[in-house]
């Protein structure tokens, strides 16, 4: 997903003088053939995260469009002043390329798994927040970051993700899109936990109970008109995020509907991470696993839901 | 004091009766720095505030904004009228300066720190872009204490920018003390200099070896510059000369603004 993004940064670039990108300390080679392209918009400017968001400012309101890259945490956790004032304040169109977004690095442990990016980047006005689910929604919203004209957090799953979206679909930012039509129950889902929702639609159409899968790529702005038509027609609702359960898509969908439709909130469950640093370190299948976060959990609530409904 | 430097510092207090409150030292230690700069060093339009070919300026210490208004308002970018209303609830003029709302004001700080990594964003579009306006940012003493500073200042020495000039107003007192005692800069020319900068020193409030100064910038054709000025914190209001406590005042009383501008008759 991350190799795909920064090849669309290259792409867009080639096409408008207004792209450059901005890297922190990546791996040696990143955006090599950009850079001996394109030298005078390439930027590998070091471990200083702060100063490279305050820079992307400064390129933004001089009529740049800057694509920053580097580790989600980083980003997020280190940069809030600078995302929540130089960019989201001045409300500049700068595109922030998160990677590892969720437990992707569950091996390195707490400082580099990025659980609460969401909730923190939500929180904050003009940003965007977008999660996709593969490689080739990337390509789709990457193509859609071009003139948007806000700042843009883009989070990144695991790279070689199974592809589980599809062409005919199109892509809009703040616009879900349904991959699969419910029946009694419906999977509201960000990022690559949509394809862990696919599979317990297939599991639970075994046992005769037919489940929807809506894929919320854009967690703000939300999209009201999706949820509003298909929360009223299903039994159940189970929403997923590798994200803490404090604030993240859940959160956001419970707010909706305590605001506009205060009794759909009783038939939806929340998964997501439990509310501690991680413990342990693996993979992060093991980890997901470790916190209840597997197709067999998605199937026993989804259950659940359906016999209280 | 020549008339135009207490003209200015009437502009300043005006927004300290408006507003009932400010950053009065901060302020008023920027006086000759903004004066030189507008008057001799930069290009701009009031009437076109936005015109492509302006040098920018940036006042990363946000809280120092009465001096900014101040100049802008002498300048024309909006009438002076309106330092009457700083800090009120509909105000343009917030009490820390923000793009969008004030004309002539480049970019929102106020949280410290912000302004130099912006200028650098900023030098380095015009560098791309081959454009030969100027990014010039002023930063506080104590607002160097931010690491972002020094993050910033490597990467614009990286990139030579020489058309980016940070000021320093080092007027030696921050908001709970000195410098020296909070967190000493000392040696901060040679702290710039070991960063890439090719630095000069001046007295932030001498107006002729400001002008000879400008007329010289940029220092080096490979470097960025550094411009260390020596103020005093509180300049002209003799009672607040070189007091931390007169850092920021609110609840200014119509006696305090009189005394105010007695010292600048």
């Amino acid at each position: 997903m991350r190799k795909t993004a920064l090849n669309c940064v290259y792409d867009l670039a080639k096409q408008d003088e207004r792209i450059v990108f901005i890297g922190s300390d990546l791996g040696p080679g990143v955006l090599g053939a950009m850079k001996s392209e394109i030298p005078e918009r390439f930027f590998m400017e070091g471990i200083s995260e702060q100063h490279v968001i305050g820079m992307s400012a400064g390129l933004a309101m001089e009529g740049f469009i800057p694509y920053v890259n580097t580790i989600a945490t980083f980003l997020t956790r280190r940069c809030y002043e600078q995302i929540a004032l130089d960019l989201c304040l001045q409300d500049l169109p700068v595109r922030l390329i998160a990677s590892g977004g969720g437990v992707v690095y569950a091996p390195l442990g707490p400082t580099h798994l990025a659980v609460e990016d969401i909730a923190i980047m939500r929180a904050l006005p003009n940003m965007t927040v977008v999660a996709p689910c593969d490689a080739d929604e990337m390509s789709r919203l990457m193509a859609q970051t071009l003139d948007w004209p806000h700042p843009i957090y883009i989070r990144l799953g695991k790279g070689g993700d199974a592809i589980v979206s599809r062409e005919e679909h199109g892509f809009e930012i703040g616009k879900a899109i349904l991959l699969q039509e419910p029946g009694a129950g419906l999977f509201v889902t960000t990022g690559v936990m949509t394809q862990l929702a696919l599979q317990a639609v297939d599991l639970l159409k075994e046992e005769g109970l037919t489940c929807g899968v809506l894929h919320i790529h854009t967690v703000k702005p939300l999209d009201h008109v999706a949820l509003s038509h298909w929360l009223p027609k299903v039994k159940g609702v189970v929403t997923v995020e590798e994200h803490t359960r404090i604030g993240g898509l859940g959160s956001a969908i419970l707010e909706f509907c305590n605001d506009q439709m205060p009794g759909q909130a009783a038939k939806i469950a929340r998964i997501g991470i439990p509310d501690h640093f991680a413990e342990q370190y693996g993979s992060q299948n093991s980890l997901l696993a470790h916190w209840g976060i597997t197709v067999e959990t998605l199937c026993n609530v989804m259950r659940k839901q359906l016999q209280n409904a | 004091m020549d008339q135009r430097s207490k003209q200015l510092r009437k502009l300043i207090v005006r927004g300290l009766e408006g507003g009932g409150r400010g950053h009065i030292g901060s302020s008023m230690s920027l006086v000759e720095i903004m004066r030189v700069l507008f008057d001799s060093y930069l290009r701009f339009r009031p009437s076109d505030a936005t015109w492509p070919d302006r040098d920018r300026l940036i006042l990363s210490k946000g809280h120092g904004c009465l001096a900014l208004y101040a100049i802008l308002a002498d300048k024309g970018f909006f009438d002076p009228e309106e330092l009457d209303s700083f800090c009120k609830f509909n105000a343009r003029l917030g009490g820390h300066p923000e793009l969008g709302k004030v004309p002539g004001v480049e970019a929102s700080t106020g949280a410290l720190g912000h302004g130099l990594p912006m200028a650098v964003g900023m030098a380095l579009a015009a560098k791309i872009k081959k454009q030969s306006h100027r990014i010039v940012v002023i930063m506080g003493d104590g607002e160097i204490n931010e690491g972002t500073v020094w993050e910033a200042a490597m990467s614009a020495s990286k990139h030579q920018l020489t058309n980016l000039i940070a000021m320093v107003d080092y007027n030696k007192l921050q908001s709970y003390g000195a410098t020296k005692e909070v967190l000493d800069l000392e040696p901060l020319a040679d702290k710039w200099r070991a960063f890439g900068f090719e630095v000069v020193e001046v007295d932030g409030h001498d107006m002729s070896a400001l002008e000879n100064l400008v007329a010289r910038l940029p220092l080096n054709a490979q470097k960025p510059t550094a411009v260390i000025c020596h103020t005093i914190k509180g300049k002209g209001i003799p009672f607040a000369e070189g007091k931390a406590e007169w850092h920021h005042k609110s609840g200014l009383s119509s006696d305090d603004i009189s005394a105010l501008y007695e010292c600048l008759l």
